[in-house]
């Protein structure tokens, strides 16, 4: 067991944990922060997409050890006051999620794609987010939503 | 019958304020209850089988419980909102919760017109709940006006409501919903109810509107609750290794090293699995890659899925039949009076769930073992307690279990494997409660599969073309899991035979998203376009003719030829393909158009176009979700999915070696169109999956000539049709 201090959602958190456990563990299972899921913990389904200093990562194959630098850790969670991100409201819009399990991780990294480039191609949107797996088969509302989300943001620059 | 619904029951009731209005769902008396006096609600419970659909408070909040799971199908908002639309609410003041699971006061008649069960499954919650949900709905609103009525008494006759008010036109008096709460009265009598006295459709406010659905927000914030969300002071984790080989018994070699491990409280043996109890959920996982067994032999050792076929093929092969699944007229004579005749193998490989949730459950078992509590996803099951009670040898009376969202159920979570190891681990660790999580390994390689199948189709045609006889004989392990979706009810053909011969491997199998449905419909639907394209006929054309006494069929037909411009030529290098079918009764036509990358083998589905008849739709935008969601599911499963199984070892573990359909993979386009009906409503989740076998493998062949007749179509298996 080692302690931690991590940077999460712009607050500081602690935890004992096993050394080289999982960040995606963490952030659930001793911190409660639920909104990251867990699908495939080998980085093949970005259900546990969250930012890190604004990229986006995987968390299911990040060690707890390596964040303890003050890394800005961000989670669905603290993605925005009350769910009302542009991305967030875009989704409610298109109506995006069926299940919702693998929704977060979607969120997490189409914030990251808008945030690096406010619009997209369809083209662009597949690349980054192919990725993110979804099984109830949302990903058609997913680009809906993310080009409606890209439409808001440019919009009101 | 005799429920004891105390410990659901009390803490369902004690959490609201204001009135209660129970609701006889068997035409039972109403029965109002204050919410402030609990001793009254318990003595009213043991009196009557009630069922509280709704709650009202003063200030006008209603709240509607919903029976059915929610997994992303969209019934906790479609089966409220019947019940709304009949109490004219106003449906900004509706929140809706999941009922509490008893089965006798909240099951559905969907499979049984005489007991009622706790199942989300096979499409039917709105199906199921649709006349129970009206019929509540409308004794509510007319407890409501009864109330009014002797408030201002006036006769009940002179009111009307409108959105969460009754109205008095006459005096141009308006009360709403919550300012009735405190003079809530029962009627003595409550009519019925009949279909006749139910709300004109025609004055439909929400049915058929768009619905944006409930329970979405929470899912885009991260704060919808999943059962593996669920965390418990006290709580422990507890994982199994069940191995690759199902049903094999373990013998575990390193017991001892593993109880000295990190954080291990248990190990615990089952006849299939080794469990591990754990602190944490790392050790628990950590303590698991340490495991050394030794699995003996199963049932499914020595089975090589890849080489079935051959054995199927003998089978279908045998002059003995096998389970008759209908006979209608005489397909015998139709082959002997037949100009032409044609018999095509048809196969389909093993696919997997994949549901994103992992199974997982939370389970506290009361120190004296007598009584549990339950968190858990699941499509239900029955007496809505999950298999708890037999896994604890306790009555179902003592299980409380707490519905969570589903992540994603497709069939898997109608099994309750799950919930099962997870008790019988609590049971152990009593009274700490014990969160179980499969990996994806576990959840992939101890899946419960749609079964592998061989489709012998046969057919022939008259000396006018007409197709005189059809027989379809299914070879495969697990009864109706093979053998659903075989009827032909819309096609005109005079002859028709079908049958089911039984194999058996030891592997397990379950009902995955529409059953049998897809690779009996990819056969079905795939042996027309050959009879067709052999005649010289056009596909739609030919199932034009095949539906001259099925005119709601026919609708989805012309109405998917015409959104896909059917008639006019695709551009260079791509082509359309078609297939129809029924399941859970909705009636669909899908049109898919495709190109294939000769060099690679990849097939690009360009847009997929689909008409449906599902009767009356209560969320249009939800189905045409469901159609859009199914329709990419079923092209991950044609497209690429694929379960093999070695010496009964099953090959694939995880997302990189099960490959789902990804971003890149999706159509510019699809496009579902609802034909207006005012039948009654029928399920949709799986109308959309079974359609894209056949219409891609009929593009396929107006594209190439060739014929893809094994799914998946994986790259390798189209290279190798192409090169024939
Ligand atoms: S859980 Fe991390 S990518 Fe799947
Ligand atoms: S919404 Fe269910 S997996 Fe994406």
């Amino acid at each position: 067991m080692a302690k931690y201090r991590l940077n999460i959602n712009t607050k500081k958190l602690d935890v004992e944990v096993d050394e080289g456990t999982s960040l995606l563990w963490v952030l659930r299972e001793h911190l409660g922060l639920t909104g990251t899921k867990f699908g495939c913990g080998i980085s093949q389904c970005g259900a546990c997409t969250i930012h890190v200093d604004g990229q986006p990562m995987r968390s299911c194959l990040l060690p707890v050890d390596d964040f303890v630098n003050g890394q800005k850790i961000t989670t669905i969670e603290g993605l925005s006051e009350g769910g009302n991100h542009p991305v967030q409201k875009a989704w409610i819009e298109a109506q995006a999620p069926q299940c919702g399990y693998c929704q977060s991780g979607q969120i997490m990294q189409a914030v990251a794609l808008l945030e690096e480039n406010p619009n997209p191609t369809r083209e662009e949107i597949k690349v980054y987010m192919n990725g993110n797996l979804c099984r109830c088969g949302t990903y058609m509302r997913i680009l809906d939503a993310i080009e409606l989300a890209s439409k808001n943001i440019t919009e009101s620059v | 019958m005799n429920v004891d619904r105390s410990i659901s029951r009390r803490k369902f009731l004690k959490s609201s304020s204001g009135a209660m209005l129970f609701i006889g769902a068997s035409g039972l008396l109403p029965m109002v209850v204050s919410c402030t006096n609990e001793k009254e609600i318990q003595k009213q419970l043991k009196k009557h089988q009630l069922t509280a659909w709704v709650q009202i408070s003063e200030d006008g909040h209603i709240t509607i419980y919903n029976p059915a799971a929610e997994m992303g199908q969209g019934s906790m908002t479609a089966l409220p909102v019947l019940f709304a639309e009949e109490m004219d609410a106003d449906w900004s003041m509706v929140s809706v919760e999941f009922s509490p699971q008893e089965a006798s006061v909240y099951g559905s008649i969907a499979w049984n017109p005489n007991t009622k069960v706790l199942i989300t499954a096979g499409s039917r919650a709105t199906k199921g709940y649709y006349p129970v949900m009206r019929k509540a709905g409308a004794q509510a609103r007319y407890a409501l006006m009864h109330t009014a009525a002797m408030h201002w008494a006036v006769p009940r006759t002179e009111l009307a409501t409108d959105q969460g008010f009754v109205i008095h036109e006459k005096e141009g008096e308006k009360i709403s919903y919550g300012a009735l709460v405190p003079f809530l009265e029962i009627p003595e009598n409550i009519p019925d109810f009949t279909e006749e006295q139910l709300k004109d459709p025609e004055k439909y406010r929400l049915v058929g509107k768009h619905m944006p659905r409930v329970e979405i927000p929470s899912k885009v914030d991260g704060s919808a609750k999943f059962a593996i969300d669920i965390r418990l002071p006290n709580m422990v984790y507890g994982v199994l290794e069940r191995g690759n080989l199902h049903g094999a018994k373990p013998t575990l070699q390193n017991k001892a090293d593993i109880l000295v491990l990190d954080g291990v409280l248990k190990v615990v043996p089952f006849n299939y699995a080794v469990g591990i109890v754990a602190s944490t959920l790392e050790q628990a996982l950590a303590a698991k890659k340490q495991l050394k067994i030794d699995w003996s032999d199963a049932p499914p050792t020595g089975f090589n899925s890849q080489e079935a076929y051959i054995d199927y093929g003998k089978i279908a092969s045998k002059s003995a039949k096998g389970k008759i699944i209908f006979d209608i007229g005489n397909v015998q004579k139709a082959w002997k009076s037949a100009s032409k005749t044609y018999s095509i193998d048809f196969k389909n490989d093993y696919v997997y769930h994949a549901q994103m949730e992992p199974l997982n459950s939370v389970v506290k078992v009361a120190e004296d073992l007598q009584s549990a509590e339950v968190w858990v996803g699941s499509q239900q099951g029955g007496d809505g307690k999950v298999g708890v009670p037999q896994a604890l040898g306790i009555p179902a009376n003592k299980v409380n279990v707490h519905l969570q969202y589903l992540g994603g159920g497709f069939g898997r979570r109608s099994m309750t494997d799950f919930v099962t190891e997870c008790a019988l681990l609590a049971k152990e660790m009593a009274p700490l409660p014990v969160k179980l999580i499969w990996t994806r390994e576990d959840d992939v390689t101890y899946g419960a599969y749609r079964p592998l199948t061989l489709q012998r189709l046969k057919a022939s045609t008259d000396q006018k073309g007409r197709i005189s006889g059809f027989s379809h004989c299914v070879v495969g392990d697990g009864g109706n899991l093979a053998a659903s979706g075989i009827w032909n009810d819309y096609y005109d053909i005079p002859n028709q035979f079908a049958e089911w011969r039984e194999t058996s491997h030891g592997i397990r199998l379950k009902h995955w998203r529409s059953v049998g449905h897809a690779p009996n419909k990819f056969a079905i639907e795939c042996m027309l376009d050959e009879i067709a394209m052999d005649h010289g006929v056009d596909p739609v054309a030919l199932r034009r003719k095949l539906m001259v006494k099925a005119p709601r069929a026919l609708a989805t037909l012309e109405k998917a030829a015409e959104i896909s411009k059917w008639d006019e030529t695709s551009i260079e290098g791509r082509a359309k393909g078609v297939a129809f079918l029924q399941r859970s009764g909705t009636l669909s036509t899908g049109i898919c158009e495709i190109s294939v990358n000769r060099q690679t083998g990849k097939i690009k589905v360009h847009h997929f176009w689909s008409a449906l008849d599902a009767g009356v739709v209560v969320q249009p935008d939800n189905v045409k979700a469901q159609m859009e969601g199914g329709i990419l599911m079923g092209m991950g499963s044609v497209l690429k999915e694929q379960i093999t199984i070695v010496d009964g070892r099953i090959q694939q573990s995880n997302y990189h070696d099960y490959q789902l359909l990804r971003m890149e993979d999706i159509p510019e386009s699809v496009e579902t169109v609802i034909i207006e009906s005012t039948e009654s409503p029928q399920g949709v989740g799986e109308s959309g999956t079974p359609l894209v076998a056949g219409a891609i493998a009929n593009a396929f062949f107006s594209l190439t000539g060739k014929r893809l007749r094994h799914l998946p179509f994986t790259p390798d298996r189209v290279l190798e049709v192409l090169n024939s």
